[in-house]
C-alpha cells in the first residue's frame, strides 16, 4: 500500500518490550528438553570413540596428543564448573539462567568421569596426578549425592512445613513456652521443676549427636513429658485426676509436636546443604591438586 | 458577640498557613481549633515520624516554614511561628453549624440527599443566606465572620460512645503513647485495625502490667488486616490479652464497665476505655453549610471556583477537604485563599511554573490559562470541568505535540492512561500484520480507554495521522474526572463499549453496524464468585469482560471441573447465540469484574448481517468445544489428574491470581530453600528484598510466595497522597522516589507484598567478602550491620518498597534468573492457567 511506512518514532523497542524470560516450567535436570544431557553425552561418546580408535604407542597415557587434548578439555571444564559458585552470587542485570548453569554443571560434570578417566589412560598410582583424578571423582560422587537429595527432599520439605515458615515454627515453640510458664505458676515445686526442665533444658536443634542421630529422647521436653505423663496416669489411677497437670501434659505434647516439625525441617534443610560441605572444599583441593599436576607435568615430564 | 473578617476552621497545614498570612496582612481573623493543640492530624502521628515535603519542585509560599523532618521539629516550628505572627487562636472550639445571617439568596437552594443503610434516601432543602456567617460552637458560643475558610481535612470525627457514662474522662478516642500506662485495666472498644494496634501496643511489654481486653461487636474481625488479626490471636494465645467478641458496651462508671455479651451482662473493673469505632466523614457537616459536592460519589470533593470559593458565597474550602492531601499544597492554598479574600484576584497559583513547564514545548505561545481553556473547549470529555478542576487535572496529565507518523503507543504495550485529541487526527492500526490498514480517530474525542478500564495491554498501535496535540490523562486523573463530571463518565462508557466490540470482534465491523447492539448493551458489575452464565440454563446474551476476569467451569460427574480462565478483553456466551442450545458451562467472576451484557437478539441480527463475524465466532466455538471434549475425555481416564487441575486452578484464583498480570510461583517439588531468589532480589534492588519466599499459601506443592502480582487495577494505587505509584512501560507497578512513607499502599495491598523499610548502605565488593569476609555477603544485610556501617542509617526515613518486575534489567526478573533448580517462574495467569497445567499435574 502506498500510504504505509510513515517514519516511526518514539515508544519503539526496548522501552515497551519486556525483557525475554524463561517461563518454561521445567526443572534443572530437564532444562531445555535435556540440552546439556545431550551435549555431555555427545562429548563422552566422541571421547570414548577417539580413545578406542586411536592406536597409542607404547600405551595410552596423558602424554599422547589425545591425552593432552582430553587433559586440556578436562582441566578447562573443571575450572569452568567451579565458577558456578561465583555465578550464583553475582546477579547483575544481564540475562542468564542459573538453572541453565546448574543443568550444564550437572551433565558436563558427569561427562568428566569419562574424559578424566580416559585422560589417565588407566595409569593410576600413588602420585599427585592420581590424587587429582581421585579428588575429581570424590567431587563428582558428592555431586551425585546432591542431585539425589535435590530430587527427593524438596517435596518432603514442602509437605512437612505446609504453609508454615521456619520463623513461625520457632515462634510456635516460644509461644508454647510462654503458655507453659503461665500454666506452671500454681504448681508445686516438684512439678514446676519438670516444667522448668522443658523450658530450660530443651534445645530446638539439639546437640550435634542428636542432630545426626535424629534421636531426641534425652531432650528436656521429652523427659518432662514422660515424667508428667507418669504423674498424670498415677493421679488418674488413684481416682484424683489433676486438671492442672493434664493441662501441662497437653501443652508439653503440643510442644513436642512443634519441636518435631521444626527439627524435621531443620534436618532436611541441613541435609540439602550438608553435601556441599564435601563438594565445595574437595573442589578447592581438586583445583590445587590440578595446578600441582599441570605444573609438575610441564616441569618434570 | 465578636465579628471577624475571616474565620478559619481547622488548624492543619492549610488553616494554620491561612491564619498566619491573615495575621501578617493585618486582617481581623480567628483560627478555630477543636483540640488544645495545633494541627491535630500531624500531632497524632507517632513520635519521631519523618514528615515528607513533596512535591519537591513546588515552591512554598506560606508564611510558615516547612521542610521534611521529624514530626516534633515540624510542629515546633509551626507553633513558634504561629505565636510570633500573632495569630488569634481559639482552642477547644468545635464548630457545630455555619449559617448565613444576611438576606436569603434568591434561587440558591441546596438539595441535601442523605442515604440510609437500607438503601432509601431522604432529600432536604436548604435555603442559602448571604454573609456574614454565624458559626455556632458546640459549647453554645457564637462567632460572626464575613468569610469562612474551611480547612477541616477529611479525618472527620471519631464515632463516640453513646452508652451512659460515655462522656466520662477515662473514655478516650486516641492512644498517643501506649507505654504511658502501667498497672491498669484497659478496655479497647472496636476490632478494626486501629483498635487492634492500640490493644497490642498496650500489652506489648509485660513489664507495664496492664490487663488489656479488646471488645468487638461482631464475631470476627472482618475489617482488620489479616496480619493484625493473627497478631491479636497470638497475643491472646500467649495470655497477654483477652478478647470479647459479640459484645457491646452497656454502661460506663468510674472504675467499672458493664458489657452486653452473648451469654448475658458482665461488669468488670476498668480504669481506662479506648474507643476506636471508626469515624464519620465530615461530609454531612460540610453540606449543612450549603456547600455542594461534585457528585454523590463517596470520594467526591466540594465544587469550588478558581479562588477556592464553594457554592456558598464567602465560604472557601482548602486543604485535604478540597482534594489536596499533601502538606505543601495545603500550606500554599492557605496563603492563596487569604490573598483572594483580600482582593488579590490576579495571584497566580503556586503550581503555575509546573503547568508552564508542561506547556513549554508546544507551538502557539499561549499562556497557561489559555492552554487550559483550549484543551477544555476542544476535548469533549473535559467540557464539564471548572477552571480550578482543569488546573488540578492538568497536574496529573501531560500534553504533547506529535508530528504526523509518530507512534503514540504500540500494540501490547502496557498502559492505563487515556488520550484526548485536542487537535489533529490519529490512526489506529487495526491489523497487526499490516500497519497499512488504519482507522482514523478525529479531534475532540478520546482513545486508549481500554487500557484505562481493564488495565490490560494496548490492543492496537496508534500513530499520529497528522500533526496533532494530544493530552495524556493518567488513570487517577481519568477516574477523578469520571467521578466529578457525570457527562464525561457516560461518554467514556459509551466509547469503551463501542471500541471493545470493534476490537474484539474485528471482522470488518464499523461503528455504524453496532448502533443497535450498543443501544441495548448494559454495563454490569459482578462481584467475585458470582456467575454470569449458569450451565444448563437458557439464555443467549453475550458478555464482554471489561475488567477483572472469569473462570469457566463444567460439572462433570457431579463435580465442577475447571475448563479455562478468561481475562478481561475477551467474550463468553457465544455458543448459545450460534446454535441456540442451553448454556454448556458456568462462567463466574474470579475477582470483582465489570462486564458488558449484549442482548442475544440484537447480536443475532448483527450476525445475520455480517457472515464474517459468524465465521469468526464459529471458529472460537470450535476451539472451546475441543477443549471441553479434551478435558472430558481426560476425566474419564485420569479423573485424579483433572481433579488436581481443577484444585490448582481454584487455589490460584482464590489467591487473587485472577486480578494479577504477572505472578511469581514456586514449584516446591524443585525448591531447595536456598533463598537465592531473595538474595538476588536484594542485590539488584538497593539491598532490599521485595519477596518473601517462605511466606504465602501452598497447594499441591505449588507455592504462591509473598510477592507482587502487578494487579490489573492495583489496590496500592488507590490512596497514594503524592501519586507515587505508577504502571511502568513494561507492565510493572512501581513506586517512584516521591514516596512519602505514609504506608497507605502497604495497608491497602490485600496480599501483603509491600514493606516499609529504609535503604541500607552499600555493601563492600563481593570479592572482598569472599576473600576477606568484609561486609554481610550476598542478599539483604541485617539492620544491625546497616546501623554499624552507616551512622546516619537509624535516622533515615522508611519508604514503601515493592517488586518492580526488574524493569530496566535486560535479564528479566532476578528471582527467576537466580533460581538454580527452576523452581521459580514468573508468568501471567492466562499463560499458566491453561491445559499445559494439566500436563504438569499428570506427571
Amino acid at each position: 500500500m502506498a500510504s504505509t511506512a510513515p517514519t516511526r518514532k518514539a515508544m519503539t523497542g526496548k522501552a515497551v518490550t519486556r525483557a525475554p524470560r524463561d517461563t518454561a516450567h521445567e526443572g534443572f535436570l530437564g532444562h531445555r528438553r535435556g540440552r546439556w544431557a545431550k551435549v555431555a553425552g555427545t562429548i563422552s561418546i566422541v571421547a570414548l570413540l577417539a580413545y578406542l580408535l586411536t592406536d597409542a604407542t607404547p600405551r595410552p597415557n596423558g602424554g599422547t596428543w589425545l591425552g593432552y587434548t582430553l587433559g586440556s578439555i578436562g582441566a578447562g571444564m573443571i575450572v569452568w564448573l567451579s565458577l558456578l559458585g561465583v555465578r550464583k552470587r553475582v546477579i547483575g542485570s544481564k540475562p542468564f539462567s542459573l538453572k541453565g548453569w546448574t543443568s550444564a554443571h550437572v551433565y558436563l560434570g558427569l561427562s568428566l568421569i569419562v574424559i578424566g578417566t580416559l585422560h589417565t589412560g588407566f595409569q593410576l598410582g600413588w602420585n599427585v596426578h592420581t590424587l587429582a583424578w581421585a579428588l575429581m571423582m570424590i567431587v563428582i560422587l558428592s555431586g551425585l549425592w546432591g542431585i539425589s537429595l535435590y530430587a527427593t527432599l524438596p517435596e518432603k520439605l514442602s509437605a512437612n512445613r505446609g504453609e508454615v515458615t521456619q520463623q513461625q515454627m520457632l515462634e510456635a515453640v516460644r509461644t508454647l513456652d510462654r503458655q507453659l510458664d503461665l500454666a506452671a505458676q500454681p504448681l508445686g515445686a516438684d512439678d514446676a521443676a519438670l516444667v522448668r526442665m522443658s523450658l530450660e533444658e530443651c534445645r530446638i536443634a539439639g546437640s550435634l549427636g542428636q542432630r545426626l542421630s535424629g534421636n531426641y529422647h534425652r531432650d528436656g521436653n521429652a523427659r518432662a513429658l514422660a515424667a508428667i505423663g507418669d504423674k498424670v496416669m498415677a493421679a488418674m489411677r488413684s481416682g484424683r485426676a489433676d486438671e492442672r497437670l493434664q493441662q501441662i501434659q497437653f501443652l508439653l505434647e503440643r510442644k513436642e509436636a512443634a519441636l518435631a516439625q521444626a527439627r524435621r525441617h531443620i534436618a532436611m534443610k541441613a541435609r540439602l546443604e550438608l553435601w556441599l560441605y564435601v563438594h565445595v572444599p574437595v573442589t578447592i583441593a581438586l583445583l590445587a591438586a590440578l595446578f600441582a599436576h599441570v605444573l609438575s607435568v610441564f616441569l618434570y615430564w | 458577640m465578636t465579628a471577624y473578617r475571616i474565620a478559619i476552621v481547622g488548624s492543619g497545614p492549610a488553616g494554620l498557613s491561612a491564619a498566619a498570612h491573615a495575621a501578617r496582612l493585618g486582617l481581623s481573623h480567628v483560627l478555630i481549633e477543636k483540640t488544645d493543640h495545633l494541627s491535630d492530624t500531624i500531632y497524632k502521628y507517632q513520635k519521631g515520624k519523618h514528615v515528607m515535603a513533596t512535591p519537591s519542585q513546588l515552591v512554598l509560599r506560606s508564611p510558615l516554614d516547612f521542610e521534611a523532618g521529624k514530626r516534633e521539629v515540624v510542629l515546633g516550628t509551626w507553633n513558634d511561628q504561629t505565636a510570633a505572627a500573632g495569630v488569634n487562636v481559639k482552642h477547644h472550639a468545635e464548630v457545630k453549624s455555619i449559617v448565613g445571617t444576611g438576606p436569603a439568596i434568591d434561587g440558591s437552594v441546596m438539595k441535601i440527599v442523605t442515604r440510609k443503610r437500607d438503601g432509601s434516601s431522604e432529600t432536604r432543602e436548604l435555603q442559602r443566606h448571604a454573609p456574614p456567617y454565624r458559626l455556632t460552637l458546640t459549647n453554645g458560643e457564637e462567632i460572626i465572620a464575613d468569610t469562612v475558610i474551611l480547612a477541616i481535612g477529611t479525618q472527620g470525627n471519631p464515632n463516640l460512645m453513646t452508652c451512659p457514662g460515655g462522656n466520662l474522662p477515662h473514655v478516650q478516642y486516641q492512644l498517643d503513647d501506649p507505654t504511658e500506662y502501667t498497672d491498669e485495666h484497659i478496655f479497647v472498644i472496636g476490632g478494626g485495625d486501629a483498635g487492634i494496634e492500640n490493644a497490642l501496643g498496650l500489652c506489648a511489654d509485660p513489664a507495664q502490667n496492664n490487663s488489656v481486653t479488646l471488645v468487638n461487636r461482631s464475631a470476627d474481625f472482618a475489617t482488620a488486616k489479616d496480619a493484625n488479626v493473627k497478631a491479636l490471636l497470638a497475643a491472646r494465645d500467649a495470655g497477654r490479652i483477652s478478647i470479647m467478641t459479640e459484645t457491646t458496651t452497656k454502661a460506663i462508671e468510674p472504675g467499672f464497665i458493664t458489657l452486653d455479651t452473648r451469654d448475658g451482662e458482665v461488669r468488670a473493673r476498668c480504669d481506662r476505655i479506648i474507643a476506636r469505632m471508626g469515624s464519620a466523614p465530615p461530609r454531612g457537616f460540610v453540606e449543612g453549610c450549603g456547600i455542594e459536592f461534585a457528585s454523590s460519589d463517596r470520594l467526591a470533593f466540594p465544587k469550588l471556583s478558581a479562588t477556592f470559593e464553594s457554592t456558598a458565597p464567602g465560604i472557601y474550602v482548602v486543604g485535604a477537604l478540597a482534594g489536596y492531601p499533601l502538606i505543601k499544597h495545603c500550606m500554599n492554598q492557605g496563603h492563596d485563599v487569604v490573598e483572594f479574600i483580600n482582593g488579590n484576584l490576579d495571584l497566580k497559583p503556586a503550581d503555575e511554573p509546573i503547568l508552564e513547564a508542561k506547556f513549554a514545548g508546544l507551538p502557539g505561545g499561549r499562556s497557561v490559562a489559555d492552554w487550559l481553556e483550549y484543551l477544555r473547549s476542544n476535548v469533549s470529555i473535559l467540557q464539564g470541568m471548572s477552571a480550578l478542576q482543569m488546573r488540578e487535572f492538568m497536574l496529573d496529565s501531560s500534553v504533547k505535540r506529535y508530528a504526523a507518523g509518530d507512534v503514540v503507543f504500540e500494540r501490547n504495550a502496557p498502559g492505563s492512561s487515556l488520550f484526548g485529541i485536542a487537535d489533529g487526527q490519529v490512526l489506529v492500526e487495526v491489523n497487526p500484520t499490516d500497519p497499512g490498514i488504519t482507522v482514523p480517530i478525529n479531534a475532540g474525542t478520546i482513545f486508549g480507554e481500554v487500557g484505562l478500564i481493564s488495565g490490560r495491554r494496548r490492543g492496537a498501535t496508534i500513530r499520529a495521522g497528522s500533526d496533532c496535540i494530544l493530552v495524556e490523562i493518567s488513570r487517577n486523573a481519568a477516574l477523578k474526572l469520571m467521578s466529578q463530571v457525570p457527562s464525561a463518565a457516560r461518554e467514556i462508557t459509551r466509547i469503551t463499549t463501542e471500541r471493545s466490540l470493534l476490537q474484539i470482534f474485528k471482522s470488518g465491523l464499523a461503528p455504524a453496524d453496532l448502533v443497535d447492539v450498543i443501544a441495548q448493551a448494559k454495563v454490569e458489575s459482578i462481584r467475585a464468585g458470582q456467575a454470569i452464565i449458569k450451565e444448563g440454563e437458557a439464555g443467549d446474551d453475550i458478555f464482554i469482560i471489561r475488567s477483572g476476569s472469569m473462570v469457566v467451569e463444567k460439572s462433570i460427574g457431579g463435580k465442577p471441573v475447571f475448563l479455562s480462565y478468561v481475562p478481561a478483553g475477551s467474550f463468553v456466551g457465544e455458543m448459545a447465540v450460534i446454535d441456540g442450545s442451553l448454556r454448556s458451562a458456568t462462567v463466574r467472576a474470579a475477582v470483582k469484574s465489570d462486564v458488558i451484557r449484549l442482548a442475544g437478539e440484537s447480536f443475532r441480527a448483527l450476525l445475520a448481517a455480517k457472515p464474517q463475524l459468524l465465521d469468526k465466532l464459529r471458529g472460537e466455538m470450535a476451539n472451546r468445544t475441543r477443549l471441553n471434549n479434551y478435558i472430558e475425555s481426560k476425566k474419564d481416564s485420569f479423573s485424579g489428574v483433572v481433579d488436581m487441575y481443577t484444585g490448582v486452578a481454584n487455589f490460584l484464583v482464590d489467591q487473587g491470581v485472577g486480578e494479577a498480570t504477572d505472578v511469581l510461583l514456586i514449584d516446591e517439588k524443585l525448591c531447595v530453600g536456598c533463598d537465592n531468589c531473595e538474595k538476588a532480589c536484594a542485590d539488584t534492588h538497593d539491598g532490599l528484598s521485595r519477596l518473601d519466599r517462605e511466606a504465602g499459601r501452598t497447594y499441591a506443592h505449588l507455592h504462591v510466595p509473598t510477592s507482587c502480582r502487578h494487579c490489573e487495577h492495583p489496590h496500592c494505587m488507590a490512596d497514594c497522597p503524592p501519586n507515587a505509584i505508577h504502571r511502568g512501560p513494561t507492565g510493572e507497578v512501581y513506586i517512584d522516589d516521591t514516596c512519602i512513607g505514609c504506608g497507605n499502599c502497604q495497608r491497602n495491598c490485600p496480599y501483603g507484598v509491600i514493606r516499609m523499610d529504609k535503604v541500607p548502605p552499600k555493601k563492600p565488593w563481593l570479592l572482598s567478602w569472599f576473600l576477606f569476609g568484609n561486609g554481610p555477603g550476598p542478599g539483604e544485610p541485617s539492620h544491625k550491620w546497616a546501623k554499624k556501617a552507616d551512622p546516619a542509617y537509624a535516622e533515615k526515613a522508611k519508604k514503601a518498597i515493592k517488586c518492580d518486575m526488574c524493569s530496566g534489567q535486560d535479564g528479566g526478573p532476578a528471582c527467576v534468573r537466580a533460581c538454580p533448580t527452576g523452581a521459580a517462574i514468573r508468568v501471567s495467569p492466562e499463560q499458566f492457567l491453561s491445559v499445559a497445567l494439566m500436563g504438569r499435574e499428570g506427571q
